[in-house]
């Protein structure tokens, strides 16, 4: 039992932490700026090229076959750099490994995981959002390609996307659940149309929707077999649904550190009610990356994916809205001096028991698959 | 970094496991069992884990706060009336000052609102001051200012009396109560052994507040199966599944934070450790109360009567999360940490 390095561990972490020194290209939060956004592909690609993105993936892939619990070290040095926090693209990777057969991995992982290619997901819709298994983007096979025809609503990176994992129906006429199959399909084609969302925070470079109109996809892009649409999006969602997965205990641990340097600097303007919503901020961001180092330490007897992955995004979201009170707080509902960063993380906050499953869809699962309580 | 149990860790936890379901109350009438608590007591007396803060050649504790943290949990799980936090804090002062161990049942003595170590001048206690799990003990150790340090003093303890914990009685301590140095210290605490001696304490509680959530969760849920009402468990309702939870997941969040806590206590220097032990104590301390409260609701009607176990566990929250500070003290301890504590905690 031990939160300490290794010697190995320590030797990473020593370098990384000089090369932090020297490659902190210095973003702004990712749920403020849409400069954000614009740099983050840079800033994916900088820490691939130096060794230090993916690095409990398949050297196969890209990545370093490292332990787990390396991904929290480095977190923790990105926290300490004030750095921007890793991309988060490794549900999709989690996704391909686990149901892509060979040629897809192969033709597709080394791209996503160096950030050479960017990817977004197609699951959600205009009406299939919870109840995702009723989705209604269908896909029907033409030769070698299937036809893609639908909407998918909440995609995130949709503007830049290169590829998308969509899910769409192959076959209506077996239960929801068995009908779905997953694809590849690339964006850049005219029919299909991306349109930016507006979050109300006023980001625009985030979220998408897409609309494809007879969008062509080779039949050699799916992923899995036909059917396996559903499974696969169990896998994906259930790591997008951990913090260690997604590298948040950085971004929450970076922005908590900003706000107490805002209470250090000008501590006058800072009563008791401020300080202890940011006590809470650092309170909770402490117990993720606490949390984390458990799961992630949890696997190093092998990877598994259970519900548990609900109770980490409900932690991960009370952090995430702790985060966004102290916030608020801090920065003031009405900030007039023309910088609203922190009402804008706020604001942002509100999206983390939305994205990825609602926390009543996590509550849910709890209940029955680790609580077993009795379905109704 | 690996923070799973070590084998021996995981035997430590499965031997205190079984000695809290053999032995600990299963019923709130069940705490009257006389019979029943003297065989948890020699079990625990057995065991040797309220030694485990105790001294050898070097120094250095037995056992690190781990496998205090281990203990603590399941016996808080189990509602366990015994006494292990008492007893394992006065071990560590004596440890930590070199003084050899107690030869009869000691614990230590709280400021009476129990945030803070109790300190005696001159001989005599100034304030009132309140000794933890005072069943068994006869003495309660206390602190003694002495040059920039403390050195440690003992009160002989008499009669017990009941507290808000109906598993922990406590001993009031009256204000001049007769204070004797401690035989065979050998050295003044410091601040680095005050800082590291709380943060045992604050690590120690956690890990009972933990193991009183998972207990207490495990019982609403099965009140949840059982209970029916509209021709339906009442666990099968999202309202009452959505409580749980929300419960489950405070657990868990509260697992993790305390777990570093346990192990900061001998990993990192005192200040890192107090600093740790601060932030576990006022999540788990939040939590607790939250996650009894939510049990009491779940049980209805019968939660708010005194039959319920539930209360016993709130209770028992109650007096774990006070000990050495509960919410308020901790948040002002991790803004100090930070540099942005105000004078008077939170400003």
């Amino acid at each position: 039992m031990d939160f300490g390095d290794s010697p190995e561990e320590l030797a990473f972490r020593l370098r990384l932490r000089e090369w932090l020194s020297h490659n902190n290209p210095g973003l702004p939060p990712s749920s403020t700026s849409d400069e954000y956004w614009a740099g983050q592909a840079a800033w994916h690609q900088t820490l691939y090229d130096a060794g230090f993105f993916g690095l409990s993936w398949p050297k196969g892939v890209g990545g370093h076959e490292l332990p787990s619990v390396y991904e929290v070290i480095l977190d923790e040095e990105i926290i300490a750099a004030g750095a921007p926090p890793r991309p988060s693209v490794g549900y999709l990777v989690q996704g391909l490994l686990a149901h892509g057969n060979e040629d897809v991995q192969r033709r597709f992982l080394p791209g996503l995981v160096s950030g050479r290619d960017r990817w977004c997901q197609g699951f959600s819709e205009p009406d299939a959002g919870s109840d995702l298994a009723s989705l209604r983007t269908q896909a029907v096979p033409e030769g070698s390609e299937y036809v893609v025809t639908g909407h998918k609503v909440w995609t995130s990176y949709s503007d830049a996307a290169d590829w998308c994992l969509v899910l769409a129906r192959t076959d209506p006429n077996v239960p929801k659940h068995r009908g779905i199959s997953a694809f590849i399909i690339p964006m850049g084609q005219d029919a299909i149309e991306q349109r930016p969302i507006r979050m109300i925070n006023g980001i625009t470079r985030e979220f998408g929707e897409v609309i494809f109109d007879g969008a062509r996809v080779d039949a050699a892009n799916m992923v899995g077999e036909p059917g396996e649409g559903w499974r696969l999006a169990m896998t994906v969602v259930s790591h997008e649904r951990e913090p260690g997965e997604l590298g948040y205990v950085a971004r929450y641990g970076k922005l908590v550190n900003e706000l107490v340097h805002v209470v250090e600097e000008w501590p006058d303007e800072h009563g008791p009610e401020q300080r202890r919503d940011l006590a809470w901020a650092l309170i909770e961001a402490e117990m993720l990356r606490c949390h984390v180092s458990r799961r992630l330490s949890d696997r190093l007897d092998g990877l598994s994916h259970g519900p548990e992955g609900s109770v980490d995004k409900l932690l991960m979201t009370s952090v995430e809205q702790a985060v966004g009170h102290a916030a608020l707080s801090i920065g003031g509902a009405a900030p007039t001096e023309g910088d609203d960063t922190w009402l804008k993380v706020y604001l942002y906050s509100r999206a983390q028991s939305v994205m990825g499953g609602t926390s009543q869809i996590q509550r849910n699962l709890i209940a029955s698959r680790i609580l077993e309580l009795p379905t109704s | 970094m690996d923070v799973r149990l070590s084998p021996e860790q995981v035997t430590l936890r499965d031997a205190a496991r079984q000695v809290v379901d053999r032995l600990c109350p299963q019923a709130v009438a069940q705490l009257d069992d006389a019979e029943r608590a003297a065989k948890l007591d020699a079990a625990v007396e057995a065991s040797g884990w309220l030694e485990l803060r105790t001294a050898t050649d070097d120094g250095s504790p037995w056992a690190t706060g781990v496998e205090v943290a281990v203990v603590a949990e399941e016996l808080g799980r189990g509602l366990a009336d015994t006494a292990f936090l008492g007893p394992t804090m006065a071990a560590d002062l004596r440890r930590l000052a070199g003084a050899p161990p107690a030869s009869t049942s000691e614990t230590i003595a709280l400021s009476a609102d129990l945030s803070e170590p109790a300190v005696a001048l001159g001989g005599a206690l100034g304030r009132g001051a309140v000794a933890l799990d005072a069943h068994a003990a006869t003495s309660a150790l206390v602190l003694l200012p002495e040059g920039d340090g403390y050195a440690i003093g003992a009160i002989a303890l008499g009669s017990t009396t009941t507290s808000v914990d109906l598993t922990r009685p406590v001993a009031s301590c009256p204000p001049g109560a007769m204070v004797s140095p401690l035989e065979g210290g050998a050295r003044p605490l410091g601040t680095d052994d005050i800082a590291r001696w709380r943060s045992l304490g604050l690590a120690v509680t956690s890990a009972d507040l933990v193991g009183v959530m998972r207990g207490v969760v495990t019982i609403s849920c099965d009140y949840a199966r059982s209970r029916r009402q509209y021709g339906a468990a009442i666990g099968s309702f999202q309202a009452v599944q959505h409580l749980l939870a929300d419960a489950y997941v405070a657990a868990e969040g509260s697992a993790s934070i305390a777990l570093h806590a346990a192990w900061a206590v001998d990993a990192l220097d005192g200040p890192d450790a107090l600093a740790a032990a601060s932030a576990a104590k006022a999540y788990c301390a939040r939590a607790a109360r939250s996650v009894c409260e939510t049990a009491i609701q779940v049980h209805g009607g019968i939660g708010n009567t005194w039959e319920c176990l539930a209360h016993v566990f709130l209770r028992r929250a109650l007096l774990s999360s006070e000990v050495l500070g509960g919410v308020g003290p901790n948040l002002a301890r991790v803004l100090a940490t930070h540099g942005i504590g105000g004078d008077d905690g939170l400003r």
